[in-house]
């Protein structure tokens, strides 16, 4: 039997964000090929119930690291404490998100198992017994296929990409604690607190659908059709980079090349006119909607469907509709 | 206090990037060459500490081929005071790039080590924290906010849905997130001033890349747009359309 495949999971206040459920879905599916086993591990405070769950998904073992250190993200213990892990495991291929957190966390991984790391991949296959990554550069303007050259293999997943495997009931992991190998002394930079951005705000990197508004918005108070059609679908708001310049949006709502690359099923681009930088990052989304008065503007040639027209009537009747 | 800030040189974003007849790199001809935006806001927090506390020297250090000394430029013409190049024409990857950093910068001395969070080319965000674990230093990455007290410094991490607030003890590394502050533009002055400013190199051993691209292409390009109509009149039609055909409502 081959060696194992570890997915590393994010859970935030005890419970797993859906990237999670995505790496390990895309782990079962990396493992069966292999041939091999799928371990996941988690770590947190109070978690101990957690693990379980990730057996549905296809996990065969659960290791937790529960410590009161990792009641919020530690860089530091959570290195130290996955690399020990890691280290006992052995594994063939390691998969963590592509969210901030595994960002972080994926190259002082690397930089300890002295391997490759992928990061946001889009696509993963085995080709000839080494791990191939398909990843965008240029915030999508090209994929490039990587090839990882020493093991672990390891490659970060984009959100929103890897489907999630139908939870199996009758399917169940082995669960086991794994010792936290650190001390107060061994955290230089430490979290103190976890501050919430605007009421329920949904994340554009995680969001199903997303409206977004550029300069044809005209000014920052008239975002609020743009919330209300969001409202309605449940979508988040995302804004050109032209709009954030101006500071009618904040930076974390920027869609583009110096801001956030999504992937939505649905993207509906409200008074934006398409800019390269713009394009690059939202042009993996699914559906594409684009909204703008000038029937000429690059936006249309990327849209699925576009209305020529004049948003401040067309985004209201759409909210209404 | 000592500040360094490590920078890359990138093909400006407004850059229509072209597939080299190798398909596996990018064709250079055309390419406008920048300072990576990311980096910018490092380059601007560095001299903005300098201006606060005083008594402050603001380096810069970047790894790469000779023309990466014009991106170099750019932030000694922000006001940064002197530069390292890590000269080297090999083709690396994050590790051997951090690898190559973290052995020049063990050589210095610095309170503060910052990045940009990402190069807004290969968008593979690992070197800053890559650096930390090298040096065996505190890394916050994707920080909008820094503030410095008493050897301490109170970082505000960027995370989805909200912000952490990080304390960390220096020396220590951090990674800049769009909003840390606004870039200057550089003045006139401090652009002839940088022309005049010597660029130590260095030249330390370079690793073997562990990741390699075997392949570039473009991604599938979109076809069948169409446009639904004109005004308020296409909406109900954009609806059915959504609904019954894309499946996306």
């Amino acid at each position: 039997m081959s060696k194992p495949v570890l997915a590393i999971t994010e859970q935030r206040n005890g419970n797993f964000r859906k990237v999670s459920f995505e790496v390990v879905s895309e782990g079962r599916r990396i493992a069966d090929q292999l041939g091999s086993e799928l371990i996941a591990i988690v770590l947190g405070a109070g978690i101990n119930g957690l693990g379980a769950e990730l057996g549905k998904y296809g996990a065969n073992k659960v290791l937790i690291g529960d410590n009161e250190f990792f009641k919020n993200y530690s860089a530091e213990g959570y290195t130290k404490t996955i690399v020990e892990a890691i280290k006992k495991i052995d594994p063939e291929i390691i998969l963590l998100p592509a969210s901030n957190f595994g960002k972080d966390l994926g190259p002082r991984l690397a930089v300890h198992l002295d391997v490759g790391l992928a990061t946001d991949c889009v696509a993963i296959k085995l080709e000839n017994g080494k791990l191939h990554a398909m990843r965008p550069m240029f915030a999508g303007k090209v994929l490039a296929e990587h090839q990882l050259n020493a093991v672990p293999y390891m490659a970060s997943l984009r959100p929103n990409i890897f489907p999630v495997l139908e939870p199996d009931e009758s399917k169940s992991a082995t669960v086991e604690q794994i010792s936290v190998p650190i001390s107060s002394s061994d955290l230089k930079a430490i979290v103190k607190d976890f501050i919430t951005g605007e009421g329920g705000k949904i994340e554009l990197t995680e969001a199903d659908i997303i409206v977004s508004g550029g300069r044809g918005m005209k000014g920052p108070e008239n975002y609020k059709i743009i919330e209300e059609l969001a409202d309605v679908l449940g979508a988040a708001v995302g804004a050109s980079r032209s709009a954030v310049d101006a500071g009618w949006r904040p930076h974390s709502d920027q869609v583009g090349q110096t801001g956030k690359t999504v992937s939505p099923n649905l993207y509906i681009a409200c008074g934006i006119s398409g800019a390269i930088q713009h394009l690059a990052g939202m042009s993996s989304s699914k559906c594409i909607v684009a909204i703008n008065k000038d029937p000429e503007a690059p936006i249309f040639q990327r849209a699925d469907y576009g209305i020529v027209g004049d948003l401040f009537e067309v985004v209201p009747k759409l909210t209404e509709e | 206090m000592n500040i360094l800030v490590c920078i890359k040189q990138v093909p400006d974003t407004e850059t229509r990037i072209k597939i080299a007849d190798d398909k596996k790199s990018i064709d250079p001809t055309d390419i406008n060459w920048i300072l990576n935006p990311y980096d910018e806001y490092a380059v601007e927090e560095a001299l903005q500490i300098k201006e606060k506390l005083g008594n402050t020297t603001v380096n810069v250090i970047s790894v790469g081929p000779d023309r990466t000394v014009s991106a170099i430029r750019s932030a000694l013409a922000m006001g940064a005071d002197e530069a390292v190049l890590v000269k080297t024409d090999q083709v690396l990857d994050s590790l051997a790039t951090a690898k190559a950093l973290a052995a020049a910068i063990k050589e210095m001395e610095y309170d503060l080590i910052l990045f940009g969070k990402q190069g807004v080319d290969d968008d593979n965000l690992q070197v800053g924290p890559m650096v930390a674990e090298l040096l065996n230093m505190p890394c916050v990455t994707f920080i909008s906010e820094l503030n410095l007290e008493n050897g301490k410094a109170t970082a505000k991490r960027e995370i989805e849905g909200g912000y952490e607030v990080v304390k960390a003890t220096l020396p220590a590394i951090f990674t800049a997130e769009k909003g840390l502050n606004e870039p200057r533009y550089p003045a006139l002055r401090g652009i002839m001033m940088a022309k005049k400013k010597t660029i130590q190199e260095k030249q330390v051993e370079i690793d073997s890349p562990k990741i390699e691209i075997v392949n570039v292409e473009y991604p599938p390009t979109r076809e069948g747009g169409q446009i639904v109509g004109e005004g308020i009149d296409a909406v109900p039609e954009l609806v059915r359309l959504l609904r019954e055909e894309a499946k996306a409502i």
